[in-house]
C-alpha cells in the first residue's frame, strides 16, 4: 500500500474542488466516500506511526532545506484521525440538514473539503512558514462557511472573525519573520537546538507575537470576542465543525510549539494562559448560563472549555499526566461539541425556535436528540465516565502533585457551572408544552449521528488508554 | 545598520500601524486597507532581516511570494464580505463609509 500521508492532503482538496466544479450545493456523496476514504488513511498512518516511530515526508521529493517537509508523530496522527472521525458523522449530518435548509448549503461542501485539506496540512507541517500558510487556509476557509449562511447578521459576523483571524495569522507571520531573521531558519526540527541556548532577543519577540496571534485564533479568553457571534450565528454544520476542529488547530499548532522549540524560552510565562484559561472557564460559563439562545449558549460553553486546554500549561513541563490531559480534553471537547451542536440544530430544526424557552417538550418529542444532548453536557461538566472526566481528573492530578491548588478550584468551579447551563436545557426540555400544531419529523440520520458522537466522547473515558499510548512518545522526548 | 536592518524597522512600523488600524472599530474598508499595510510590514521585515549576510537570500523572497497570494486571497473575501455587507437590506453596517 502506498504512503497513506500525502493522500490525507489531496484527497480533501481534491474533493472539494469537484464538488465546486459540480456547482452549488453538489458533492455531498463525494464528500462523505472522500471523508470515510481519509478516516481509513488516517487509521492506517496511526498504525504505522505506533509500529515505527514518528515519520517524516519530503513533499515532491524535494527535502527539507528549499522543499517542504511534513511530519507526523502521536500527536499529529492523534489530530488527523480526531478531524477525520468526528468530520465523517458531521458530514453525514450536513447533508440531512442542507436537504431542508435549501441555499444556506450552496457553498458548504467545497468549503468543508478545504478546510478539512487545510488541517491535515497544519498538523503535518514541519516548518514554521508553511504552517503559516495552512493557517491562513484554515482561517479563510472557515469564515467563508460562516458567510455561506448569507444574512446580515452572519456575514456580519464573518467579517469580524476574518478581521480577527487575519490579525492572528499577521502577527505569526512577523513572528515567523522575526525567527528567519534572527536564525536563518524556519524548520521547527533545525530551529529546537538553535533556540535551546543563547536565544537572540528577537526571538522572544517573535515568541510574544506567535503565542497571542494564536491565542487569538483560538479564542482564548480575552481574545475570544469573535467566537460566540460566528459559532453561534452559523448553520449548524458548520458551527459544529468550527468549534469541535477549527480553534483546535490553532491550539494544536500553539501546544507543538511550546513543548518543542519554545519549551526553553516560555517557562517562565507558562502560568499567563492558565491565567487566562481560569478566566475563560468561569466568564464563559457564566454567559453560557445567561444565555437566551441555545446555539450561543452552547457557543459561550465553546469558550469555557476553551480555557481548560490552557490550565495545564504551567504543568507540562513537569508532570507527564498534563499532556495527556490536555489531549484527552481537546478529543473529548471536540466529540461532545460536535454532538451537542448537532442536537441543537434538530431542536431548532423540529421546534422552529431557537431559544432556550422554546426546548420546552423536547423529552416528548426528541427522547433520541435530547439524550445525546444530555451525553455530550456529561463530558462537558466532566462527570465519570466521559473523556471529559479524565481530562479533568488528570488535570486535577497533576496540579494537587504540583501543588497548584487554585487550578483544582477553577476546575471543580468549571463543572458546576458546566452542570448549570447543561440544566437549564435539560429541565427546560422535560417541561410539557402546548400541543403543537404542525409536528415536523426529526430526520433519522441527524439524530442518529448526533448520538454517534455524544457516545463517542462518553465511551473515550473507558477506552483512553489506546490513545494515552499514541502521544506517549512526545510526552517522553 | 544596514539598508536590510532599515528595511525590518519600516516594516515593523508599519505592521504596528496597520495591525491596530484591523484591531481599532471602523468601516471595513478602512480595516482591510490596514490589513494589507500590516501584511506589507511583515513581508518587509521578513526580506530587510534575512538581507545581513550580504548576498540575496532567496528563500525569504520566495516566502514573501506566497505570502503576497495568500494576502491578496484573503483581501477578495474580505472585499466580498464587505461588499454584500454593505449591499441594499444591510446598508446600516456600513453606513460610517465614506
Amino acid at each position: 500500500m502506498t504512503d497513506p500521508l500525502p493522500w490525507l492532503v489531496v484527497l480533501p482538496l481534491a474533493w472539494a474542488s469537484v464538488a465546486f466544479l459540480l456547482g452549488p450545493g453538489r458533492g455531498a456523496v463525494l464528500a462523505a466516500f472522500g471523508v470515510a476514504l481519509q478516516c481509513a488513511l488516517a487509521f492506517e498512518l496511526a498504525a504505522r506511526v505506533q509500529a515505527a516511530g514518528a515519520l517524516r515526508y519530503a513533499v515532491g521529493g524535494w527535502g527539507s532545506p528549499l522543499g517542504i517537509d511534513w511530519y507526523v508523530d502521536g500527536l499529529a496522527v492523534l489530530m488527523l484521525g480526531l478531524t477525520q472521525v468526528v468530520a465523517l458523522p458531521l458530514l453525514l449530518y450536513a447533508r440531512s440538514y442542507f436537504g431542508h435548509a435549501g441555499a444556506a448549503g450552496r457553498y458548504f461542501w467545497p468549503l468543508a473539503g478545504f478546510l478539512i485539506g487545510g488541517m491535515n496540512a497544519l498538523f503535518v507541517s514541519a516548518d514554521l512558514f508553511n504552517l503559516y500558510v495552512t493557517l491562513e487556509i484554515v482561517g479563510l476557509a472557515a469564515v467563508g462557511l460562516v458567510a455561506a449562511g448569507g444574512g446580515a447578521a452572519q456575514l456580519a459576523a464573518a467579517l469580524r472573525y476574518l478581521f480577527a483571524t487575519l490579525l492572528g495569522s499577521g502577527a505569526f507571520l512577523l513572528g515567523v519573520a522575526l525567527i528567519y531573521g534572527a536564525c536563518g531558519t524556519v524548520s521547527i526540527e533545525l530551529l529546537g537546538p538553535l533556540l535551546a541556548g543563547e536565544a537572540p532577543r528577537a526571538v522572544y519577540v517573535a515568541v510574544v507575537l506567535m503565542s497571542v496571534g494564536l491565542f487569538l485564533k483560538t479564542a482564548l479568553f480575552p481574545f475570544h470576542y469573535w467566537l460566540p457571534p460566528a459559532h453561534g450565528g452559523a448553520a449548524v454544520p458548520v458551527s459544529a465543525l468550527l468549534s469541535a476542529l477549527v480553534i483546535k488547530a490553532s491550539f494544536y499548532l500553539l501546544l507543538r510549539l511550546w513543548l518543542d522549540i519554545f519549551a526553553p524560552l516560555v517557562q517562565p510565562l507558562a502560568w499567563l494562559p492558565a491565567v487566562l484559561g481560569s478566566a475563560a472557564i468561569l466568564w464563559g460559563s457564566w454567559q453560557a448560563v445567561r444565555a437566551e439562545h441555545l446555539k450561543l449558549l452552547v457557543a459561550w460553553s465553546t469558550v469555557a472549555q476553551i480555557g481548560y486546554l490552557f490550565l495545564a500549561f504551567p504543568l507540562l513541563a513537569t508532570q507527564a499526566a498534563a499532556l495527556d490531559a490536555v489531549v484527552f480534553q481537546t478529543v473529548s471537547h471536540a466529540l461532545a461539541k460536535a454532538a451537542m451542536f448537532a442536537a441543537t440544530g434538530v431542536v431548532i430544526h423540529v421546534t422552529g425556535n431557537d431559544t432556550v424557552a422554546g426546548v420546552a417538550g423536547v423529552a416528548q418529542r426528541l427522547p433520541l436528540t435530547l439524550f445525546a444532548f444530555a451525553l455530550a453536557g456529561v463530558t462537558l461538566m466532566g462527570l465519570p465516565p466521559s473523556g471529559g472526566f479524565l481530562a479533568k481528573w488528570l488535570l486535577i492530578d497533576a496540579a494537587l502533585a504540583e501543588g497548584a491548588w487554585p487550578l483544582v478550584l477553577v476546575v471543580l468551579l468549571g463543572g458546576l457551572l458546566a452542570a448549570w447551563y447543561v440544566f437549564r436545557v435539560l429541565r427546560q426540555a422535560f417541561l410539557l408544552a402546548p400541543p403543537t400544531e404542525v409536528a415536523v419529523r426529526a430526520p433519522r440520520l441527524m439524530e442518529w449521528s448526533a448520538l454517534l458522537l455524544a457516545a463517542a466522547s462518553v465511551a473515550l473515558g473507558v477506552r483512553g488508554i489506546e490513545l494515552a499510548r499514541l502521544i506517549a512518545p512526545v510526552g517522553a522526548s | 545598520m544596514s539598508t536590510g536592518m532599515l528595511f525590518a524597522l519600516v516594516g515593523a512600523l508599519l505592521f504596528t500601524m496597520g495591525a491596530a488600524g484591523v484591531a481599532l472599530p471602523g468601516a471595513p474598508l478602512r480595516r482591510i486597507v490596514a490589513f494589507n499595510v500590516m501584511g506589507s510590514g511583515a513581508l518587509l521585515v521578513l526580506v530587510g532581516l534575512a538581507q545581513r549576510g550580504g548576498g540575496v537570500d532567496p528563500v525569504p523572497q520566495a516566502m514573501v511570494l506566497t505570502g503576497i497570494v495568500v494576502a491578496v486571497a484573503a483581501t477578495a473575501l474580505a472585499l466580498a464580505l464587505a461588499r454584500r455587507l454593505g449591499a441594499p437590506g444591510a446598508r446600516a453596517a456600513s453606513g460610517d463609509d465614506d
